[in-house]
This record gives structure tokens, sequence and C-alpha cells, in this order.
């Protein structure tokens, strides 16, 4: 099929023809495939028999939607590809991005600086309440986390798929403590980082000789084992029930957010909203987001950065050149792990409740792939691969109206991993470096700066 | 520091035996490196050269023996003792690598700052300094990126600093990894055959600036080499070795004129053609002389040579510690089927060829081939 919407210049009718040919194909591979996956469905009645149940309005939307799908595909799509193709091939490698690229950080960061107030507003106080918690603050929480397995991972090349474990102390290192000894987050938002990291160094040393495989199931099994201590450690962390009524950040020790007269709202004299805490916690994990962001691209300029870099793409290289291994891995883990450690701490404060089921291993998965996804190394593409995972999930929750098409018992963010993993299959065919597949180095020798592709660069092995 | 030869010593090696599992690597090895000097260390594949490399340089922890290196300050030290990173940071003994290990991600001037790693990373008062962005740092930067510019432009890749390493034809990636072992400030340098791969106007490019490197910075270099053109032409003291075992040690006049050599290295069957190729090379005019007298003796030789590879097991693979002669093995081995069969994996891994390829023309690589795949291999 693709083979004819490669003839050269194929005249509109012919397009529409092969279009609606491939459609009806396509529709019938989708019936026949789905006929029995959904066309059916085995249930039981109320008297606990097995019947059949037949979804034909569901098969059939499938069918319809893939028909639409594959027409389109062939009909604009692939032209529009080719088309596209042809005149990247025709234009001169001139590799001068327009000001938009070139200015892409700074634009960003003036938008997330806005954006509070902007969705204030579009939506109204009320309305901005969802725009600003569930998308704003869920997002960043995600590129903060991110970013921090990303020192580990994407600089150093340590495969860790346990990085929710330092999440987890972070959350419980300010849970705990403020709930048994009333400190305040502002005391323990480094406490709990430090904590995280300490943690971090204590797993470092047992996998320090591991590489590849086996260190990715041994940081695992250490995630794993932090949950399971908070699970059954009853009497200080309460279980399975978790902590709650964990107190609220205050406005640095002066104004605390609450409805009494001398609250944030009333002190302001803005209208009670619940909002106002809100955008202050957005703003908190903004801070927090743009330090791990700080920190990393000042790091990756200093020895150490260079060193774990370096690591990742040969480590018996870097011992023979006088770099002691041991610790530069152990510095990677820790600060990868204090800034999991501030994550937790701010996620704490802004649930007011936290349980061992928010830090299952399906967290570190999907911050891992939000890295992988990214292109690892790059903070940029980071970004980007955490708004479209996390948000994508918030907007999933969010349509209702596919409850309409596919009827009400029809929860469509159950379907985020399958369409996540479609679309990571997809982006790892066209982009297997991720979003941003360039490195742009740490220090350059002559004037023109350009970014090297990734071609060279390696995963890391340890 | 000086002994009575009037040479500097630097690095002593002395009774050095490596043994992994059954298979002597290094056997009893001593010699010396000398600044200023480079010395070659010369033999067949699989003669044990590379480990004897890893075990200076503290990627393995030898068996037995001892490697003492005196720095010019006069501090002495024990390398077996030390682990490998500090074979570097405070013995000041840099490596090459016989298969490449460059940053191959990183650019060149990345490649050259992380050889620099040390002095910077303590410049920076351990990352804390650095993070504040310290003027104390930055001016340790800069003088680490000159050092860096000076070492490039020393190996002519000045202007493609920006690029990834990974990027860079083979023989400017050899010329690289020597630059980087540079660039941690050595005073031993120990280089893997750093001309294998390379095409012969590269090979001689290599040999300018290892004498530039030996003479302008008083260097003392560990040469592991199997090109004869390098080895005649530039080192100034060569040690062979032949399955672990040194047979000659001299300059190089006098180890190519060891009949010992010339069996055991050159392969007998081969030598009048190394003969004649060694007569083609300057270096070599004097050898050319003494090569009548080694041709007469040919016949003889070749004969006995030819018997010797028929029927040995390759290495002296050893399965009791006490059962050192190698001969002995050689011996034994025809006689004790369970033994020879508890061989067969370790001669897998030391599988040689019968010669070194040195100088080949194609028709003795044809022929070596062939032997290696009929004959001991
Ligand atoms: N790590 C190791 N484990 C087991 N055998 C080894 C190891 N390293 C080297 N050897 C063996 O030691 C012998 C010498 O190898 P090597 O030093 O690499 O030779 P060369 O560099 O002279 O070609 C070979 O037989 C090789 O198989
Ligand atoms: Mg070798």
């Amino acid at each position: 099929m693709t083979a004819q919407s490669q003839t050269q210049a194929p005249s509109q009718g012919n397009l529409f023809q092969n279009a609606i040919r491939d459609a009806i194909y396509a529709g019938i591979v989708v019936f026949g495939l789905f006929i029995l996956l959904i066309g059916f469905k085995t249930d039981q009645n109320i008297k606990n028999e097995l019947i059949l149940v037949q979804r034909w309005g569901l098969l059939f939307s499938m069918v319809a939607a893939a028909m639409a799908l594959r027409f389109v595909t062939t009909a604009f799509i692939q032209p529009a590809l080719a088309a596209r193709k042809a005149a990247k091939a025709a234009a001169k490698p001139a590799e001068k991005h327009g000001w938009l690229r070139d200015n892409f950080a700074k634009l960003a960061l003036i938008f997330l600086v806005i954006y509070p107030f902007l969705m204030l507003a579009l939506t109204g106080v009320n309305g901005s309440l969802k725009w600003v918690d569930n998308f704003g603050i869920q997002i960043l929480i995600y590129v903060m986390l991110a970013w921090g397995l990303n020192i580990v991972v994407g600089l150093a090349g340590l495969l860790d798929l346990g990085y929710v474990a330092f999440y987890a102390v972070g959350a419980y290192a300010y849970a705990l403590l403020s709930s048994y000894f009333g400190l305040s987050f502002w005391i323990l938002l480094p406490l709990a980082g430090i904590l995280a990291a300490f943690w971090g160094v204590i797993l470092g040393f047992p996998v320090l000789r591991l590489r590849g495989d086996y260190l990715a199931i041994v940081t695992l099994a250490f995630g794993e084992i932090i949950r399971l201590v908070l699970i059954n450690w009853t009497a200080v962390t309460k279980g399975t029930f978790g902590v709650s009524g964990i107190a609220k950040a205050t406005l640095f020790g002066f104004v605390e957010f609450n409805a009494k007269p001398d609250g944030f709202a009333a002190t302001f004299g803005l209208q009670m909203s619940t909002v106002w805490y809100k955008i202050f916690l957005y703003y908190l994990i903004l801070a927090l987001c743009l330090l791990t962001a700080y920190v990393t691209i000042r790091l990756r300029r200093l020895p150490i950065g260079r060193a774990w870099e370096a690591l990742r793409e040969d480590e018996i290289a870097c011992r023979s050149l006088g770099i002691n291994t041991t610790t530069t891995k152990l510095t990677a883990f820790a600060i990868g792990a204090m800034f999991g450690g501030f994550a937790g701490a701010f996620f704490a404060v802004r649930q007011g409740f936290v349980s061992p089921e928010s830090f299952v291993f399906l967290e570190s998965a999907v911050i891992l792939a939000i890295v992988v996804l990214g292109g690892m190394g790059s903070l940029g593409g980071i970004a980007i691969a955490a708004i479209a995972m996390i948000g994508g999930t918030e907007l999933l929750r969010q349509m209702d109206f596919m409850k309409v098409i596919f009827g009400p018992d029809f929860t469509p963010e159950l379907y985020r991993m399958l369409i996540f993993g479609l679309a990571m299959v997809v982006v790892m065919l066209y982009k297997p470096r991720g979003f941003v597949g360039t490195r742009e180095p740490s220090d350059f020798m002559h004037a023109e700066r350009k970014a090297i592709s990734g071609e060279f660069t390696k995963e890391g092995h340890g | 520091m000086a002994d009575m030869t009037g040479k500097d010593t630097i690095l002593s090696v002395e009774h050095l035996s490596m043994i992994f599992g059954g298979l002597i690597a290094v056997n009893d090895l001593s010699f010396q490196a000398h600044r200023g000097e480079i010395t070659a260390l010369i033999g067949p594949n699989g003669a044990g050269k590379t480990t004897v490399f890893n075990c200076i340089t503290g990627f393995y922890k030898p068996t037995q023996g001892m490697m003492k290196l005196t720095r010019k300050t006069g501090e002495e030290f024990l390398l077996e003792r030390l682990p490998d990173f500090k074979v570097n940071r405070e013995a000041k003994v840099a490596r090459t690598f016989q298969n490449l290990r460059l940053f191959s991600g990183l650019t060149l001037l990345e490649n050259l700052l992380v050889a620099q790693h040390n002095a910077l990373n303590k410049a920076s008062y351990y990352t804390i300094g650095g993070l504040f962005g310290l003027s104390h740092y930055k001016t340790h930067a800069a003088e680490a990126k000159d050092k860096a510019r000076f070492w490039l432009d020393r190996i002519g890749l000045l202007a493609r600093a920006d690029d990834p390493a990974g990027d860079l034809p083979y023989g400017a990636q050899r010329r690289l990894e020597i630059a980087r072992a540079m660039c941690t400030g050595p005073e031993l340098l120990c280089l893997d055959e750093p001309a294998a791969g390379l095409n012969p106007r590269e090979s001689d490019e290599l040999n300018k600036l290892l004498l530039a490197i030996r003479d302008d910075h008083n260097m003392a270099i560990l040469l592991i080499e199997h090109d004869m053109s390098v080895v005649m032409g530039i080192s100034d003291h060569v040690v062979v070795l032949d399955y672990g075992k040194k047979i000659s040690d001299g300059t190089p006049n006098h180890v190519k004129n060891d009949p010992a050599v010339i069996r055991a290295y050159l392969g007998v069957e081969d030598v009048e053609e190394e003969l004649n190729a060694l007569a083609a090379e300057p270096a070599a005019k004097a050898a050319a002389a003494a090569a009548p007298a080694l041709k007469s003796e040919l016949p003889k030789l070749a004969t006995e040579f030819k018997r010797e590879r028929v029927n040995i097991p390759p290495p002296p693979v050893l399965t009791l510690p006490d059962e050192v002669p190698a001969v002995a093995a050689k011996t034994k081995a025809v006689a004790e089927p369970a033994r020879v069969a508890a061989t067969v994996a370790a001669k897998k891994a030391v599988a040689r060829p019968v010669k070194t390829p040195a100088k080949k023309t194609t028709k003795t690589a044809a022929k070596k081939t062939a032997k290696k795949k009929g004959g001991r291999a």
C-alpha cells in the first residue's frame, strides 16, 4: 500500500481511490481482529450464568475509527510527508533554526511563570484549580523526578529501576517528621533531600560492582524493599493506611494558607479558595524544578559531571585516567536521590497524605520511560516527554465525551498504558534516542557552538 | 635514582608472574624501563604483553612479583599494591588500550578535559566551589583547556576539537588516545599497540609523535608493538616475550640478531622474508649484514621448528601448581588424555598464530591464515 502512495505524483482522483481501498482493507482487518476481542464479551448475569454480551456499537466504532485513520493516512498524511521529504532534500542544509527554536527555553520559562495567572484569567478562580493542580503541579513533579533520575541514568549511565524509593524516602521523611515532631516544611525540605541522598549512598555501595541488567534488578529490589518496609513497619508508618493530616506548607513561615482571619486569603484580601495554596505550590515545585535544572547544567560543566558522562561511555578508560569510579558513581546516586527526596517532600505536602501505594514500581517505570522518551541527558526533551505522558494521562481522565461514544462503563484512562506503549514504540522507531537525540557538549574550543549527534553516545552499561 | 649504568630507572619489574586458572600468562618476568627512553615490549600474539600492562596499570593483581615505580620526586610506589585509578593518580602511569577506549560520544576537547579530572576536581573544591563559580576554579579550567589545546595542536586535531571522538578516523583516534593519556600528566606512558591498524603514513606520524614526547618531556615510554618498523625505528630498548617468558632483552640490534628471538618471534619459515623486509628498512641496515649467516642456518632451524610445531599443545597449560617447566608439560600432555581435555577450553582462549603479523606480504598473510586454521591454533 505504501508502494502505491510513493508512485510519482499520483493524480488526485487516483489518490482518493487508493485511500478508499486502503480504508476498506483496514476496516476488514480490524473487524476480523476485533470481532472476538471486542464484539463479544462473556459476562455473568444475576443468576451467575455465563452470558454472551454483544457489543456491536463499540466494535463498529473501532472499525470506523481504523478506516478513517487509514483513509486520512493514505490520502493526506503520506503525500504530505513525501512532499516534506522532497522539500527537505531540495532545500540547502543551512543549519539555521528560527528565532523560536533558539529562544525556546526562555519562552517556556516565561510561559511557566505566567501560567497560573493565565489560567486564573481564562477560567476563573475555581475553574483554574484543575489546570494549576492536575496539570501544572502534577507535570512539574514528574519533570523534577525525571530530571533527578536523568543524572543517574542519562548522565552516569547507571540503570536505576528503583528510583521511586527515594521519592518515598523524601515523602515519608516529611510526613513522619512533621507529624511526630511538628517540624516545618522549610526545615524538612532540605532534610528530606539529605535523607534521600543518604539512602542513595546506602544503595550505591552494594551495587557499585554491578552493571547493566544486574544493577537494574538490584535497584528494582531496593525500591520494593523500601515499599515493603513502609507497609510492614506499622508502628511508625501506619502501614497501608498511610500517614494523613500532614501539615501544609506556609508562606516561608509567615502566613498560613487557611480560612482563618490571619490566613493568606484574608491577609491579602482575596476570595476564599484553595486555589491560592495550589498556586503557591505550583511556584514551589517550579522553583524546585529550576533548581534541579540549574544544578544539572552546572554539574555537567564541572569535572564531576564530565566524569559521569565519561563513566557512561567507558568505565575502564575512566579508571586508567585516575578517576575514582566508586566516588563518582556514589555522587551520581546521591545527587539523583536528593532531587527525588525533594520531590517526595513536595508530594507529601501537596497531597497531605502519603501511603505506600503511591510508590509502586509502576512509578519508577513511568519516570524511566519519561527519561528514555525525552532523550537521555537532555533536559528539554525530558520536560516535553513529561508533558506528553503525564499531561496525556490527565487529558484522558478528562475525556468524558468518550463515554458517550463507547458506552458509560468506558474509562479512557485505563487505556493510557496501551496508548503510551504504542506511542513509545512509535517514538522509538522514528527517534530511537528520544525526542532530543543530540548532545550538547559541556565545553567548546571554537566559537561555533553546535550540538553533536547522539550517534556515538553510549547508553551506559552500568 | 640514576644507577651504575647512568640510566634513570623509572620502573623496575621483578619476577612478575600472572596465572589465569592453569595458564601462565606471564612467567617470572623482570625488566626495567628508564626515563627518556622508549622501551618496547614485543612478542607473538598471546605472549602476555597486554597482561604485563594490565598488571603495571593495576587492572590485574599479579600472582607474584614486584613492580617498583620511582617518581621524579623520589617517591616510590609498589604498583601491585595500588588500586587501578591510583596507579594513574599517584604513581603517574598513564596508558592506552589495544582496542581503543575513547569516550566516543564526548568531543575531543571533553576527552582531554576528563583526563585532567583529578586536578580540576581539586580546583573546584570537589564540586562545591565550582558550583558557585569561584574564580579559582575558572582559572584552573582555563589552564586545562589550554593544555587540551596544546595537545590537540600537537596531534594535528585542533580543528576538530568540538567533534565527537567516535567520528574520527582510526589513526586520529589512536593519536587522541595518546594525547588523552598525556593530559593526565604522566611520568610513564604505556602504549598498547599504538600502530595497530595504521597506514604507513599514519604510522610514520606516530613515530615522530612518540619521539617528540620522549624528548620534550623526558618521558619514559613503554610500548607494545607488532609493527617491526616502529619497534626497530624508535625504541631504545627491547624486551621480547614468548609464552610469558622473557627470551631476550637489549638494544634493538641485539634483539634482532638474537637467534632465540628469530626462532620464537619471527617464525622460522618466514625468516627469509622477514630478513628481506628488515633489510629494506634504514633502521635495519645493520641487521642485513648478519643475514647471510642466519640464512645458512635456516634449513636446519626450519625442520627443527616444524617438528616442534606439529604436536605441541599450544600453551604451557598447567593444572598443578608445581608442574612448572613448560617442556615437561609438552611431553606429558600427549600421554594424559584427561588433562588434554581439561586444556581444550584454555587452548581456545590462547589460540595464537604461529607467527606475528609483522610486515606481511599478501602471500605470507594467506599462508598464515591457513596455518591458523589447520595448525596449532
Ligand atoms: N583475564 C584473563 N583471563 C584469562 N586469560 C587471560 C586473561 N587475560 C589474558 N589471558 C591470557 O593470557 C595470555 C596472554 O594474553 P595477552 O597478554 O593479551 O597477550 P598479548 O597482548 O601478548 O597478545 C593469552 O593466552 C590470554 O588468553
Ligand atoms: Mg595484546
